[in-house]
Order: structure tokens, then sequence, then C-alpha cells
């Protein structure tokens, strides 16, 4: 039994040894895993449905055609309104992102700097929880707000304002994606904001700066990889999203998202959909290398 | 070393390209044989199925008696339906409740096999319209068994829209902006083309899903105008009960499901097909070339098809039953539902409904110039997005 | 600012009370909702009814998406746990060609919109020959859970003094009991609240599952199924009450154990 044990102990010292001495194999042997699972499911995955971009469909059977062809790019480009709803798509995340960036500032500097330690443990939980509830019922949920019988005519009539009319239209979208993504940046900025230390902030005041100078010389450059990691959620969440619109959005609200589901989902021609899945591609790649010089991905 | 490391990644993608391009170019094959009976259930079935085709009125006792446990999986149109179908190879799904626009793009796609009618019990009771319709018999093979059938609707309410509305126009004129909803599904256009087949005859249209290119024009043109009165295009039949419900929409094209969803609440809704007709479904369950379950599936067949299965549905959807013994349990579940819901209607009323079938380039009499079910698509899509 | 003035400390109170309103006031609907006597869903509600919850406990789909998203979830986590920790370790103690490039890629399945990794993951499966199973849905998922453990590990190896590994050798440890007795205790919490978040994020996925699941129904796709139909909306909610009222323990359990925020991390060092 102890001689097993022993033997046992000595093959691992061998194997253990071997790897000391080859650090490379350690690496490999580490690496192995998630870089087989990476590269074979996922990133050759990627490759071969960009590659199916340039096929097509035979329309009445819907079998892939080998063919190479550009003509999905030429229908992105000519076809005006895959523009426009690109153009929306963009527009809508860019101003989500904004929108939340505004929002979750001053709600995590009020959290971490000012809050006695208590709140900040509720607030901390109030964050989160929407995180653990359903997205698709949150987003449902804002259909009742928003309509026009809905809560928030209803508390509008109440207290005698006039009622609104955004409902089912391009500003419920807005409101639901910024509702529904603002956790994804508050909690990347309060962890920006904890880690800037006391004496920073303490000896930006000794210096003479005020609240405002303080903040936009010394913490917000500070905060701004944290920032920069929550937009990465904000801007490419929206940016993919179509279960939003399709909810919330009325007649033209249709995203990127809601072409490529429907030409995957419904019409089945992959080839095109792929097409249209290049640009918000190619537009988180570049945002990605921009806010990686920012230092976002060290604040994810 | 590392040269070669790349070498080795680029070299393991190549690999993946070939074999993926190979496994694509070889085609599926499909010998299927007609079965003589139905064997013993394989305790599963997967069905692609409407919304409201499979509730548990009907799927539970027909689990507890067959053993064959239900899967449905609820697709929004005809397209949603003909992609579920083909994914995976086709090897997902063992049913889908097609219909007509999507019937035939399933056949002639090889996705379906034939099935035996004679393993259908209450097949010779269907009325005889639909017992061999061309949207699932092709050359006297029959691909499936019809369902239920029905006519889209205009539904408004009788609260907020008066005079009652007669015709279609109700949802293209200004009076009702944006307290209207219309489907969000390419195959609207025909109800388009339908309604400009009676308003304005020179553009001769005959046939609203065989239109040539000016007459499709001409479609997407008054659906472009329609655009600006538009609320929202539903998707999903509770987007517009809802949008009924809290007072966004007042008027809409519907299915005769979100009619009795309304009622059932003591929502004040109505319904009429109006002056112009109307488009409508006639749907079929139909088998999967390689459904992985057939015989639970020919079972389920037998038992949507039985009387009282499709009185159930019929009252529960608000669509005619093709069986025509529902008619009495019809009448069981709720009293003058029969009528109601044209089960005992002269043959009149079913030629009276432009079938929803899917618009293709060769549209009889030699003719070859139609626009077919992708250009479809893109119109629908410059209308909508 | 933080030694700010009264009045811009209540101003930024008043701007934090408005925002936690607009995070908590749709979920209280969505509660108030599951007491909605009616399937269709409007305001104010006609009156309360309970008769959603013992529906919502005897409905057998409800049980089967519930059980199969909180299985796809564990074994998602089990693999975004093995994985991610791995490449944590490997990113850490190793220099190699690509260092640098793999946390770009494992951020690539959360930061590419949901809808590309879905029909990428979409296109392998069918290309593999595999059918929709469980099996499926976890590899999508733990595609995107990877991520979340190895950042969790690897800020938490960042902070690990190097010595305390070299005084383990030195002391005759060999390398699995170092990584048992000096590693695993060492980034036992970042386990812990990395897996927590993988499982979160799995729980509630939608978008890439609508692509992996074929006919299966995950949480997230019933409650879809039920949006769509709206036959039984105020179950949906009655689920999502429940899920609320139990998750409230792992999300406070998570906050005490990390104590402080990142999102994929939750584990922000702490400058003293």
């Amino acid at each position: 039994m102890t001689a097993a044990l022993a033997a046992g102990r000595a093959a691992r010292m061998r194997v253990s040894a071997a790897l000391f001495r080859r650090p490379w194999m350690r690496a490999v042997l580490l690496l192995s895993g998630p870089g087989a699972w990476f590269f074979l499911i996922y990133l050759a995955a990627l490759v071969v449905l960009f590659i199916s971009a340039l096929w097509s469909v035979e329309p009445f059977t819907g079998k892939l055609v080998h063919h190479w062809t550009l003509d999905n790019f030429k229908a992105l480009v000519n076809v005006s309104t895959y523009r426009t709803i690109a153009l929306r798509t963009i527009a809508i995340a860019a101003a989500v992102t904004v929108t939340d960036v505004v929002l979750a500032v001053p709600f995590a500097l009020f959290a971490v700097r000012i809050a006695p330690q208590r709140l900040r443990a509720v607030l901390f939980v109030a964050v989160l929880i929407p995180l653990w509830s359903s997205y698709l019922v949150r987003v449902y949920v804002w259909r009742l707000i928003l309509s026009k019988d809905g809560v928030l005519n209803w508390v509008l009539e109440k207290v005698g304002l006039g009622a609104v009319n955004v409902g089912y239209s391009n500003w419920a979208v807005w409101i639901v994606f910024s509702y529904i993504w603002l956790p994804f940046m508050i909690l990347p900025v309060w962890a920006a904001i904890e880690r800037v230390p006391d004496s920073f902030i303490e000896a930006s005041a000794d210096l003479g700066a005020r609240g405002w100078r303080t903040f936009r010389s010394v913490l917000l450059p500070l905060i701004l990889p944290g920032i920069a990691a929550g937009s990465i959620f904000t801007f490419s969440l929206t940016l993919g999203d179509f279960i939003t619109p399709t909810l919330v959005g009325g007649a033209g609200s249709d995203f990127i998202g809601n072409v490529v589901y429907d030409n995957v989902g419904i019409a089945n021609n992959i080839p095109f959909a792929a097409a249209f899945a290049t640009v918000p591609l190619a537009v988180m790649a570049v945002y990605l290398l921009l806010v990686r010089r920012l230092g976002a991905f060290e604040a994810l | 070393m590392r040269l070669a490391k790349l070498d080795a990644l680029l070299g393991c993608i190549l690999l993946a390209l070939t074999i993926l391009v190979s496994a694509c170019g070889s085609s599926k094959s499909t010998a299927s044989k007609l079965p003589t009976q139905i064997g013993k259930g394989e305790g599963q079935l997967s069905l692609v199925a409407w919304e409201g085709y499979a509730q548990p009125e009907w799927v539970k006792p027909f689990e507890r008696q067959t053993g064959c446990a239900v899967h449905a999986k609820y697709a929004g149109s005809s397209d949603e339906m003909v992609a579920l179908m083909r994914q995976g190879g086709g090897t997902q799904y063992d049913l889908v409740s097609a219909s007509g626009d999507a019937s035939l793009r399933l056949i002639r796609g090889g996705d379906l096999q034939p099935v035996n009618v004679n393993l259908i019990t209450e097949w010779k009771n269907f009325i005889p319209q639909l017992k061999s319709p061309p949207h699932n018999t092709v050359n006297g093979v029959h691909y499936g068994i019809s369902l239920q059938w029905g006519p889209n609707i205009l539904l408004y309410n009788s609260d907020k829209v008066h005079p009652a509305p007669t015709s279609w126009s109700a949802i293209y004129s200004p009076k009702y902006k944006g307290l209207i909803s219309v489907p969000k599904n390419p195959i609207q256009i025909a109800d388009a083309a339908l309604y400009l087949s009676k308003t304005n005859p020179s553009l001769g249209i005959e046939d609203p899903y065989e239109l040539t290119e000016a007459q499709l024009d001409a479609a997407t043109s008054l659906l472009k105008k329609q655009r600006p009165l538009i609320k929202k295009y539903w998707a999903l039949a509770s987007d517009e009960v809802e949008l009924f419900k809290n007072g966004d929409v007042t008027i809409g094209a519907a299915w005769p499901l979100q009619q009795s969803t309304l009622v059932a609440d003591k929502f004040p809704v109505k319904s009429l097909i109006p002056a112009e007709g109307a488009t409508g479904w006639a749907d079929t369950w139909m088998l999967s070339a390689h459904a992985p379950h057939p015989n639970c599936a020919y079972k389920w067949i037998n038992w949507v098809s039985s009387p009282k299965v499709q009185a159930e549905q019929s009252v529960s959807y608000g669509e005619t039953p093709a069986n025509t013994k529902a008619c009495a349990y019809m009448e069981q579940i709720k009293k003058g539902s029969c009528p109601i819901y044209h089960a005992n209607a002269p043959v009149a009323y079913f030629n009276s409904i432009r079938f929803w079938k899917t618009p293709v380039a060769q549209c009889g009499n030699g003719r070859n110039d139609c626009m077919d079910y992708t250009k479809w698509q893109q119109k629908w899509t410059e209308i909508t997005g | 600012m933080i030694g700010a003035s009264r009045w811009s400390r209540v101003a930024f109170a008043c701007g934090a009370a408005l925002i936690m309103l607009f995070l908590l006031i749709p979920l209280a609907l969505i509660i108030v909702y599951a007491f909605n006597p009616s399937n269709i869903q409007s305001w104010p509600l006609s009156g309360l009814s309970t008769k959603w919850f013992s529906s919502t406990w005897h409905n057998e789909e409800m049980r089967h998406a519930l059980w199969l998203s909180v299985r796809a979830g564990l074994l998602a986590t089990a693999i975004a746990i093995l994985l991610g920790s791995t490449a944590a370790f490997a990113v850490h103690r190793f220099r190699f060609f690509g260092r640098d490039a793999i946390s770009f890629l494992f951020v690539l399945p959360i930061a590419l919109p949901g809808i590309i990794t879905g029909m990428a993951l979409n296109s392998f499966i069918s290309f593999s020959g595999l059918t929709f199973s469980l099996t499926t849905i976890v590899i999508g998922h733990a595609t995107f859970c990877i991520v979340i453990v190895y950042n969790n590990v690897l800020a938490r190896l960042r902070r690990t003094q190097p010595s305390l590994i070299e005084a383990s050798m030195d002391l005759g440890a060999d390398g699995w009991q170092t990584f048992r007795l000096v590693m695993l205790p060492a980034i036992a919490t970042a386990l812990v609240a990395g897996g927590l978040l993988a499982f979160a994020l799995s729980f509630d996925e939608i978008v890439v599952t609508i692509f992996t699941a074929g006919a299966q129904n995950t949480l997230p796709i019933w409650i879809f199924g039920n949006i769509r139909l709206g036959q039984q909306l105020p179950q949906v909610n009655v689920v999502v009450l429940f899920v609320i009222a139990v998750t409230l323990i792992p999300v406070a359990l998570a906050q005490r154990l990390t104590r402080d925020a990142g999102l994929l991390r939750t584990t922000a060092p702490r400058t003293a």
C-alpha cells in the first residue's frame, strides 16, 4: 500500500520534474484545452460563416450554391433599406452607450464615494438583481409601461402632465436598451472608482481643485478604462440584439440583428445573413481595438 | 517555431473548410417507402407548429394515450417553419403544420416524405377539397394530411371604430393613422394585391400570389404608403392582442386567434371578411423526410384529425376543421360554434378564400414572368425596414 | 467633489435615487403582474389573483425548461471553470507567442453580437453532425462563459505573490501539491465568484441558445414562447418572481465573498 503510494508519488515527481524542465510543455498542456475549444469550435465556425457570405442560396429549395459571388455585399451597398437599418442600429447603440455612461458615472460615484457602507451594499444588490432576472421579461414589462394606456401615461395623467406617445417606437427601443444594459455599465465603472485611492482625491483638493476639476482631471482619466469596458457591453449587446426591437419597437425599428435573424431563422438565406453580420463584426473589431488602447480589457 | 505553429493553425482551418465543403456538396438521398402500418411509438414527438396548434387541452390526453412526449416549437411565419424544418439537415423535427405557402417549398426542397393516407382513419371524412388539395398532394402523392383552414380577418375595436368598416380600405386610409397593425410577413403583399385587384382593375391582378413586376410594384407602393399609418407590424399573435388591449391600435389585419383571445377577456372587438374578400390559410401536417419519430407522428396525425380534437382546436383557435364530423362536437363545446366557424358552410365559402401559396416565377398559362418569393421578401424588407 | 458641498451631495443622492427607481420599478411591476387575474397584461390590473402560482407549479413544460436551464448552467459553468482557469494559469505563468491575443480571443464571444456567435455555433453543430441536445446548449454557453472565469482567476493570480509558489516548491512540494495546497486556496473565491457569474449569464441567455437548442426549451426559450403565445403570461411572471427570490441568496453571497465589483471580474484589486 505505502509502496504503491510511494511509486505513485515518484511517478508524479517524474512527471512534474519533466514538466518543470520544459516550461513550454506545461504551457502547451494548460492551453491545449481552452485553445482547442476556441479554435476548433468557435474560430473555425466563425471563419466558415464569413466565407459562406460569398455564396448564395437557391431560392425555392433553400440549398446552398457554392459559387463565389459578391452579390450579397452588393445588395448591402445598393439597397438603401439596409443602409438605413445599419445606420439606425449603430446610432441607437451609440446613444444607448452615452446614456448609460451619463447615468452610471454619477450613480457609481455616489455609491462608492458618498453613500455609507450599508447603503452601498443595498445599491450593489439593486444593480445585480436585474442581471439575475430574466432579460426577456424585463424587456416585456416595458411594453406595459410605455404603451398608450400603460403605466407611464397613467402616472403622467395622475400628476397632471399630458400623456406621451413613445410606445412602439425608436424612442422606446432606446429607453429599454438603456435600461437593460445599465448594470453592465455601472459595475465596471463602480470597480474603477473603487480602485482610485482616496489620497489622489485628497491631494487634488489640497492643491485647490474644486469638485468638477477633480473629476475631470483626476477621476475621469482613472476610471476611463472602466467606462470603456462597460461600453463594450452596452455597445455590442445593443448592436447584436434583435429581441428588444421586436418586442418594443414600432414600424421602422428593425435592427441589423432582425435582418440577420430573419435571414437565418426565416428566409434560410445564411449567406446574406453572414454578409450583413460582417457589418457589426467590423464595427466591433474597430471598437475593440480602440478601447483596448484605453485599457478596457484590464477593467472588464 | 512560430511559423510552424501558424502553418499548423492554417492547416487545421483549411482542413475544416475542406471537410465542410465536401459535406455540403454531397446530397442527401431520400429513399422512403410508404409504411403499411403504424408501429410502436418512439416515446417522443417534435412538432413545428403555429401558435395555438399544440394546446395542452389536446396534447396532454395524446401523451397519456400514446406515451409520445410532445415537444412543440412555435413558428411565427411560414418562412420560419421552412427554416426550422431544414435545420440540422431536417433531422430535428417530425411534423410541421405548414400552410400552403410553405408546403410546396418543403416538397420541392425534398424536406418531406410521402404519407400513407390509408393509415389515417378519419381522412375519408374530410371535406372533398381538402383530401388531395394541390398544396399538399403532388402527382397523386400525399405529402401530408390537411388540418384546419380559415380566413385572415379585419379586426377592429367596436367601441372606437365607427361606422363599422366594410372594406380593407380602412387599413390603407389615414383615418386611423398610427392606430393600425398588420402582420410582419412578406405574404402580406398578397393582401395588398387582393385589395388592388378590386379597387384598381386596370392592373389586371387575377391571382394575388401571381404578380408581374408591375403588379408587385403597385402593391409595394400601396404598402409603402401604408407604412406611416402603422403603429406596429405584429410578429407574434400576442403582440396584436396587447396592442388592442392597451389602446395602441384600434384596427388591423388579424387571425381569428387574436379575436377569440380578446373576446375571452371581454374586450370589445369585432371582425369581418371585407367586401374585397380575404386571404387565408389551409394547414397541413407534413412529415419530415428524416423524421426521427415517424410512428408517434402518424399517431399524432390520427389524433388531431379525429372529430373531437378537430372540434377542440377549431373552437380554441377560431378556424374551420377539415373533418366534417367535427361539427357535432363543436356544438357540445360551445353552442353555435359550428356555424360561427363555418364548419358546415357551403363549398362557395371555401372557394371564396384566396389561400396562401408560394409565389413562383412559372405562374400558370405558360407564363414565366411572375415575381418569385425572393423578390417578395426583398420588397417586404424595403417596405418595413 | 468627494469632500463635496452639501448641495452636491444632495443632488447626487437624488440622482442615485432616481436611477434606483429606474432599475427597480420594472422589477416591481413584474412581480405585480404575477398576480394578474387575466392572461392579457394591461394597466391597471382588474384585480389580484394567486391562481397562476398553482398552475405554474403544475406546469410540466416549465419544470422541464427550468431543469434543463439549471443543468446547462451547471455544466457550462464547470467547463468554464476548468478551461478558464487553466488558460489563466498559462497566461499568468508563461510568455509565449500570441499571449496578448488570448484575452482578445476569449472576450470575442461576448464582445461580438450574440447573433454572430449563435450563427457560427449553429453552423458548427450542423457541420459536425451533432444533434441538438443538452450538449449543444452547453457548448454554446461554455464558449461565452470561459472568459468570465478566465478574467476572475487571472486578476487574482496577478495579485497572488509569486514567492508563495517558490516557497512551496522550496519546501519540497511537487507541482500538484503546490497547486492543491497553495494555488487553489488562493484562487478559490475568484473561482466561486466567476462561477456564479457564469451561471447567471448562462441561465438567462437566449440569443445564442435559440441557435443551439433545437426543439428543446430552456427557461428563457420557454418564456419567449409564452410571450409569443400570450395564453398564460402571468406564469412567466411567477417564474421570474421565483428566480429573483432564489437568486437573492447567491447574489448576496457573491457580494460578501468578493466585497467589490467588476463585471467580468468580481474581484477588482483594492488598492490600499
